[in-house]
This record gives structure tokens, sequence and C-alpha cells, in this order.
């Protein structure tokens, strides 16, 4: 299975990945409609670590035996071929995962009216997922391991 | 003690004009500022502009993702005088504030013709026809070294063989080389990606003073070393290593004057590759202060070649000036393989500002007097020229070649080529585009994968209109173009002009 995975060498910490993930995930699918008009604006699914001079790119890594999935309390987590999603309907808002989840890819997303778990699902419907294909330094890659 | 805000310092260079309809507050451009021009305001949730502290990289303006910042020059300006511009209020409105040298990098940047610009090439039409590089073979290939004046044969088993030894040569198949750019200087994923374009593209890439680090040891067959007036990093496995040994007398940018090297950029593995202490300047002297004479010269070539058995060619670099030709001819006489000529344009890291912009020669001029003038005594086959010092396009590089040189250095051609953006601020260590900074985070910005293909592309993208242009005259190898003056005309030049360059004018 094809995965996502982050090149720290080649991490510059630019946040781009970010910006094409909310934009990717919105309604408009346009960057400054995704940021300016959609309200709630679609929550992030990865993040960029940085300290001390090391940095990159996360995102879920959709592991074989997934902590967040365990901890779900609703089943609102589930897999499907391999990439691990999340049913916004069922998500209660207990951020289980997020406490579960030893990478830090589990985000917290506020809808307006409710709030849901919120997290990477390899772009759906895309041949490459947006961060991927965003990144100006090729720190991201696309590839099965 | 520094003073407070001066009046002086509200005449600031740039505005980083953001369109704050199009901002999303991604903050991409404020974590790629290393000056701190782009500033998030908490408190207000929006990004504003530091307009005093940009200097026109433009780094922001690539990044944004809503396309929102242009950088501009800032509106403002002084009353026209044709005496004191701008530039000369500015610099000593800075002066007045420091007290100190003025400091730039790149090349001069001064209104001095460039006589590039102004030679047009020769090209055949009906009695003389043109050949197509696409069908035809076309050769780039140049050896770089000395070459015999005459050849002896003798006959082994009825077989002729070649008698005479040929000296070390350099094979580079395309006659554009990179240029001498010193690690701690440019740093090292730089270094790293001029080394794999090189053996990419079958030439060569140079270390410049700043020693030859470990992990670049595996491309030392596409490596040129240097030995400049700091020695920094010379001992045996760095001169084995290379394919050719580069004596550095002097530099374009800064001829007279030895290198500088902030402390600040001397981190760990640049004090290990330069054998100087962590956070010490390297202050390479201004002369070698084993050379005061052609004689001494002669001697330290000797003693690289020596401690390298014969086996490769030891190039001297110095910078043009006035007296280059003469230089150049007691450089052949001292045993020299090569001469590189540095002109007036010639890039570097930290140069002080009346040096970059007021000192030597345009390299046009100082290449055709050399030649002419080794060509006059006979000597000219025993030394190869490479020419450097503001070659822009390959154009310029058979031009160059054109007017006498073997082949061509290319340094800023190559920095642009992954990013720079000629913001003249290498001396800050602070490069937005991660070629001329040794921070560990602004290094990662430039790619040793990304760097390597556009150096590579950059390389061939020379060679086919390099082949091109040789087709057109008629021409199928680079060695028949070598000094072939006769196919270059200048266009709008006096004729003592033409006359030092060795050409015809237009028309003519």
């Amino acid at each position: 299975m094809h995965r996502v995975f982050p090149r720290e060498d080649q991490c510059m910490a630019c946040g781009l990945c970010v910006v094409a993930c909310v934009v990717e995930h919105s309604q408009s699918k346009d960057v400054l409609l995704a940021y300016r008009k959609e309200n709630p604006r679609p929550g992030r699914r990865n993040v960029v670590e940085e300290n001390v001079g090391v940095s990159l790119s996360l995102q879920c890594r959709h592991c074989e035996d997934p902590a967040c999935v365990e901890a779900c309390v609703n089943g609102a987590l589930y897999i499907q071929d391999g990439v691990i999603l999340v049913n916004k309907d069922h998500c209660v808002a207990c951020w289980m995962c997020v406490m579960a989840c030893p990478y830090g890819c589990m985000h917290r997303e506020d809808r307006g009216d409710r709030w849901n778990s919120n997290k990477c699902d390899l772009c759906p419907g895309r041949k490459i997922p947006a961060c991927v294909e965003i990144c100006p330094n090729r720190a991201l890659v696309w590839e099965e391991r | 003690m520094q003073s407070s805000r001066l009046w002086t310092d509200s005449f600031i260079d740039f505005l980083v004009d953001r369109d704050q309809e199009r901002c999303i507050q991604c903050q991409v451009c404020v974590n790629q500022c290393p000056y701190g021009a782009n500033i998030y305001r908490a408190a207000a949730d929006i990004v504003d502009s530091r307009h005093e502290n940009c200097t026109g990289c433009r780094r922001c303006e690539a990044m944004c993702p809503t396309d929102c910042i242009t950088v501009r020059r800032y509106p403002g300006q002084f009353r026209e005088h044709g005496n004191w511009t701008e530039r000369q209020v500015k610099n000593l409105y800075k002066q007045a504030r420091t007290g100190g040298v003025l400091l730039s990098s790149t090349g001069a940047e001064v209104d001095l013709p460039i006589y590039f610009d102004r030679i047009v090439l020769d090209a055949c039409q009906v009695t003389n026809p043109p050949i197509d590089p696409l069908r035809e073979p076309m050769e780039l290939r140049t050896y770089i070294g000395r070459k015999p004046s005459s050849i002896s044969l003798s006959r082994e088993d009825g077989a002729l063989k070649l008698a005479t030894q040929i000296a070390p040569q350099l094979t580079c198949e395309v006659p554009v080389l990179f240029s001498a750019m010193s690690y701690g200087a440019v740093n090292y994923n730089f270094c790293e990606s001029l080394a794999r374009a090189a053996a990419a593209t079958g030439t060569y890439w140079n270390t410049g003073e700043g020693g030859l680090h470990r992990k670049l040891y595996p491309w030392q067959k596409h490596t040129i070393v240097q030995v400049a007036s700091g020695r920094f990093g010379v001992n045996k496995e760095y001169l084995d290593a290379a394919q050719a040994i580069e004596i550095k007398i002097g530099q374009g940018a800064k001829p007279g004057i030895g290198g500088h090297l902030p402390g600040e950029k001397v981190n760990e593995d640049v004090s290990e590759t330069r054998m100087i202490p962590v956070g010490t300047d390297a202050l390479s002297p201004a002369p070698h202060h084993d050379i005061y004479s052609i004689e001494d010269l002669r001697q330290l070539i000797f003693a690289l070649k020596e401690a390298t058995d014969y086996t490769k060619p030891v190039f001297v670099k110095i910078a043009a000036v006035h007296n280059s030709a003469a230089i150049a001819s007691g450089i052949t006489r001292a045993g020299a393989d090569a001469i590189v000529l540095d002109g007036f344009r010639g890039g570097s890291g930290a140069t002080p500002t009346m040096i970059r912009d007021n000192v030597g020669v345009p390299i046009e001029l100082a290449l055709a007097s050399v030649d002419d003038l080794l060509r006059a005594q006979g000597i000219r086959n025993e030394v190869s020229l490479i020419a450097g010092g503001g070659i822009r396009n390959s154009a310029d590089a058979v031009k160059a070649i054109a007017l006498g040189a073997d082949a061509v250095y290319i340094g800023t051609a190559a920095k642009i080529a992954v990013g720079c953006t000629v913001c003249q601020r290498c001396y800050t260590g602070k490069c937005p585009w991660g070629i001329t900074t040794n921070d560990p985070c602004l290094s990662k910005r430039l790619s040793i994968e990304i760097g390597t293909e556009q150096l590579a592309n950059l390389v061939e993208a020379w060679a086919h209109e390099i082949k091109e242009m040789m087709g057109l005259m008629g021409i199928n190898a680079i060695e028949s173009l070598r000094g072939n003056r006769e196919r270059l005309r200048g266009v709008g030049l006096t004729d003592r002009e033409l006359n030092i360059l060795g050409i015809k004018h237009a028309g003519e």
C-alpha cells in the first residue's frame, strides 16, 4: 500500500503541505475561498514538526495495528483497504484517539456547531496526495515501502 | 554602542507589498524570511510587513500560496542628481551610521560596458554551409593542460607510437566548469549538488579554498581542488583526490585582497574540513606569504606537482588586472598547465563594495590581451586558458572561447540555477534560498536532489546551445573555435577597443 513518507533532510518547514491539505478537503478546493469564505474552515490533518533544526511534515502513518481505532469508544474510526478513516457523524469528540496516537497525527476539527476528530485520508480521488504534490522541496514522497 | 533609530533608517530599499484581501495568514512567508521582513501579529491575526528588513530576495513572493506578496523597490525617491544617486547617498548614510567598510556579495554591479553584449557571431550562408548539430557529430570535448610544441614518433614492431610524453590533461566533455566556491562560503548541499552535476555532465567542480568535505570524496573524479593563501584544508589526501590543483592568487571580485569567512559561518563541519577552530574567522592573507615572484610561484607549482607525482595539471588563478598579459606569460613560464583569468564581474560571497565595483579589468579585454601575448611569444600551446567572471549564458561562453579561452568557469550562473535571486547578501550567512548559509534549517532549502538536476540541466542546455552556435558557424569541434576571432565582430566599439579585442567591426 502506498503511504506518504516525510524526508526530514529535505523539509524546510514552510508549511505549504498544511495549506494544500486544507484546500483539498474544502468545499470549493480553492485556496482563497477555503481560507477566507468557507465557514467553518476545514480543519488541519497534518502538522509540521519543528525543533532544534529538525523539521518534518507529519500525517497519519496508517498503522497496521492502529491505537486510535482501538481507543475509539464509538466505532467512528475504521480501516478500509488499509486506510484509517473517521466517520465524523459517529465521532463524539472524546479525544481518546488524540491521546492514543503515538505520532500526534489525530487532529481536532471545529465544525461550528460541533467538534470531531480529523485525520489524513490519503486524498481519495487523487493520484498523489495534495501535500506530496505541493511540497516544493520533495520532502514528502508517495510510495510503497 | 549603536544609537537608537536615526532618521536615515527611514530610507529603505524595498517594500513587501501584501494584498491583505488575498492573505490567508498561513505564515509561510513568516517562516521563510530569515531577515524578519514578514511577521505575524497574533493579536490582530494578520501577517504584516517589516519593509526595513527586506533585502529583496523575493523568497516570500515565491513561496506564497495565494500570490499575495509583491516585493517592489521602495517608491520614495530622493531628488534626482546625476552624481549623488540614491546608491551613493545610501552608502554614505550606512557608513556614517556604522563606521564600517561597506560589504557586498556577487560581482560588480556598476554600469561599465559588457563587451560580450557588443560582440556578434558570424554565421554560414550559401557558400560555406552551416552544420546541423542534430544530424552530424559535434565535438565539445576539451583538454585542459600543457600541449607539447612538437611531437616525435617512434616505430615499434612496424607500428607508429607517440614518443613524446604528453603532460597530464583534464578532459572536459563540455567546456563549462563550475568555478571555485568554498565550502563554508556556500554550504555542503550546494557543494554536493555541484559535484553530482559535474559527474553527470562530464565536467568539473572546484572546491575553492574551503577544503574537501569527507563526504565529497566519492566525486573526486570530477573535482578540482584549490590551494589558496590561507592553505585551508590542504593535505596530501586532498591533493591526491583532485583531478587538477588550482593555486589561487586572485579573485575577480576582489583582486589583491584575501578572503574572509566570518566566524559565524564556521560550524563543526566547516571547521573540520578547513582545519581551523569552530567559530574563528577564516582569513586568507592578501598575498601568498611564500610567493613574491614568478620564481616563488614556480616553486609552489612544482611542489604541488612533486607531491602528486606529476599526474595532474596545476592551474594558477589570477584576477584580471592591468598587467594580466605579462603576468600570464610569467605564470606559463613558471610551469603552470592552465591559467584561470577571473574578470572584473567575478562573484564573491563577501567583498568590500568599493573593491568589487572599482578594481579589475573586464574579462573580455583581459582574455584577448592574454591570448594575444601568449601567441606572440609562441607559448600559447604551453598553457590552457580558462575564463571566468560574469559568464551569463552559452553565447558569452562561445564568445569567450572565440576570444581565446579553452573553457569557461561559471559561479554566479550556477547559483542562479539553484534559486539565487542575486540579492547580494551572501555575507550575512542567512541566504533565504539555502545556498550561502550554513544554518542547518536554511541549508535544507537547497535540496541536493533538485540542485543536482537543475545544475546538470543548465550544463546540458548550454552544451546544446554551444553546439548550435558552432554549427551555424560551420564549426564541428570546439578546438576550431578557440581563438577564432575572425568569427566575431564588434558593434559600436571604438578602434582602440576593437584593437584590444582583436576583432573587426561589424560590416567589415
